[in-house]
């Protein structure tokens, strides 16, 4: 389910920065980067759900020549593959991150996923909500454990309004 | 810069503004960098007339990691050892958000300070979008 692989690569770090906001200069100048207390470029704190790109079967990318359930010229009528698929709708409800050690640019990550609490109560807006972990720790390549992610989803039977 | 725990006093806040005006193409940005193509973050079609929400809102993780730069401009690069949110509320373009952070407690650990921290982001109507805990190593 999780990719198996994680190149940290200092451009994705760039991009990632830039996308969240960032203008640190330790994520996107190795020169600025070797004069911090890290000494290199290091990825941002939330960089590590970016592996989600490799991921061969990341159901939230179109995948080349398969179905996908966004929107063309009009709606494809293609079902979600995971999420709103009954009309209800999967949304994330809370995201932690244990870190042991920042990586940097050149490092290869190894990642293992297992599914952790599971817990269902009902909701005040969006009826019952049944919620679900899934863990995701990231090894180096010398085997020690550097970071763990411990995501929460939540499904709910209707949409959640907003107001 | 790494805090420090002598200068470091419980109830002490940090905030920063994180965006006045949240573009629809920094939430593509984000899709783009994170993998995270879900339709409802970019597709108006789709959102509005499948999934029936009013307009395309930013993932949960973006405002996590909007959130993140104001926590390690805080404590320093390479300092953090926990960081946890929950997605109170969505995020919608076009939304003001600003996050604090506030210590929560100055402590030692197998002769390592640390600070404990409280996050939380709010929007231009002061509701949270996300709330959550951080805890960074401090030097003594």
């Amino acid at each position: 389910m999780a990719a198996k692989k994680f190149p940290v690569e200092a451009g994705h770090i760039m991009m990632f920065a830039r996308a969240v906001g960032d203008p640190n200069p330790i994520y996107h100048d190795a020169e600025a980067a070797a004069d911090t207390e890290p000494g290199k470029t290091i990825a941002p704190p939330t960089f590590y759900q970016a592996s989600a790109q490799f991921d061969p079967d990341y159901f939230l990318r179109p995948k080349i020549g398969e179905p996908w359930f966004g929107s063309g010229k009009e709606p494809t009528g293609v079902p979600p593959t995971r999420t709103g698929g009954d009309g209800g709708t999967g949304l994330h409800a809370e995201q932690r991150f244990e870190y042991f050690r920042h990586v940097s640019p050149g490092e290869t990550l190894t990642l293992k996923t297992r599914p952790g609490k599971s817990w269902e109560r009902q909701g005040k807006r969006g009826g019952n909500l049944k919620f679900s972990e899934n863990i995701t720790e990231y090894y180096d390549e010398s085997g020690e454990l550097v970071v763990r992610a411990t995501g929460v989803g939540v499904r709910t039977e209707k949409v959640v309004e907003s107001d | 810069m790494a805090l420090q725990a002598s200068k470091v006093q419980v109830g002490d806040t940090y905030t920063q503004k994180l965006t006045d005006d949240l573009s629809r193409t920094q939430i593509v940005q984000y899709a783009g960098a994170s993998g995270d193509y879900n339709p409802l973050h970019s597709d108006e079609i789709f959102t509005t007339k499948v999934a029936n929400y009013p307009t395309v809102f930013a993932h949960g993780m973006l405002t996590m990691g909007m959130t993140g730069r104001m926590v390690t401009d805080f404590v320093g690069d390479g300092r953090l050892t926990a960081y946890g949110v929950r997605f109170t509320r969505q995020v919608w373009p076009g939304d003001a958000l600003t996050a604090t952070a506030k210590v929560d407690a100055v402590r030692d650990e197998d002769g390592q300070s640390l600070v404990d921290l409280s996050v939380t982001t709010v929007n231009q109507d002061g509701d949270v979008v996300v709330m959550g805990k951080a805890t960074a190593k401090i030097d003594p």
